[in-house]
């Protein structure tokens, strides 16, 4: 029996709307002649995918994506715009020829993919996020899971973010 | 709400991300591509977390988060270095490498 409170609707618009930005966004990712232009439109993703992680239920990771992401991350990209003067501006060296093969390629994925999914989770349901049998996501649990079953993984991330950090100071350096 | 819809947006991102690492020339652009491809990533684990109520996906996200950082810090450090060799960053360009 499908009861009102199983539909939701107010989530469901509010994904259409935010899919629907992001889409709109990611063309403008792989299709602006402009690199500060396809910069931009990234954050526009980056926004709306924090904004899908609300949705899920997943608030932290979506605090973090904001920060690290559209803080840090796009900062380092325009710094990278800046440095390398990458022809801010109108640019037609941007694309190389391979659109020909590459669109027949995304498609072709793009239609396994959904092919794929839509025939493996039909209509496999993600469980109220609000309401009665709500389970939000409690950052405890989350720093509990960092720091007891996946302490080994953190501490090699954290030696990788150390290593990446000194290998870009290193191949950066004027000398 | 249905699993497939935040499949099916990854899945539409990700081939987005595939396109344009595949046709940009700028190296700055490709890294653009490349971060499209990990949001795609993250959403699918934030979903799939969703719908089996353990919060180890987030866990997996996070970390997928920090070693995006990392690769973009090294990929620009070496856009840069290429561009101070070089004076422009066309990957087409940097064929010394093939046979």
């Amino acid at each position: 029996m499908v009861l009102a409170s199983d539909i939701q609707v107010a989530q469901n618009v509010g994904f259409a709307i935010i899919a629907l930005m992001m889409i709109i966004a990611g063309v403008g990712v792989i299709a602006a002649r402009n690199v500060v232009h396809a910069a931009l439109s990234l954050v526009v993703v980056m926004a709306g995918a924090a904004a899908n992680y609300v949705l899920l239920s997943a608030e932290f990771v979506a605090v973090t994506q904001v920060l690290v992401y559209i803080g840090a991350v796009m900062v380092l990209f325009l710094f990278g715009v800046m440095l390398t003067r990458a022809q801010v501006g109108k640019d037609a060296e941007l694309n190389n020829k391979n659109a020909v093969v590459a669109a027949p390629v995304a498609l072709l994925l793009f239609g396994v993919l959904a092919y794929v999914l839509l025939k493996g989770f039909s209509d496999d349901k993600i469980a109220a996020t609000t309401g009665n049998g709500a389970k939000p996501q409690d950052t405890a649990v989350i720093s509990d899971l960092i720091f007891k079953p996946y302490l080994l993984p953190f501490w090699a991330l954290s030696f990788v973010l150390l290593a990446a950090v000194i290998g870009a100071i290193v191949l950066a350096r004027k000398d | 709400m249905l699993l497939n819809q935040f499949l099916i947006l990854g899945a539409l991102l990700f081939c987005m991300g595939v396109y344009g690492v595949l046709t940009r020339k700028n190296a700055v652009m490709v890294l653009l591509s490349i971060e499209l491809i990990l949001n795609s990533v993250n959403i699918n684990l934030l979903a799939f977390d969703a719908m089996n109520g353990n919060s180890d996906g987030n866990v997996f996200a996070l970390f997928i988060i920090a070693v995006a950082a990392a690769e973009v810090g090294v990929g620009l450090a070496m856009v840069l270095l290429i561009f101070r060799n070089r004076k422009n960053i066309s990957l087409d360009d940097l064929s010394e490498m093939k046979g």
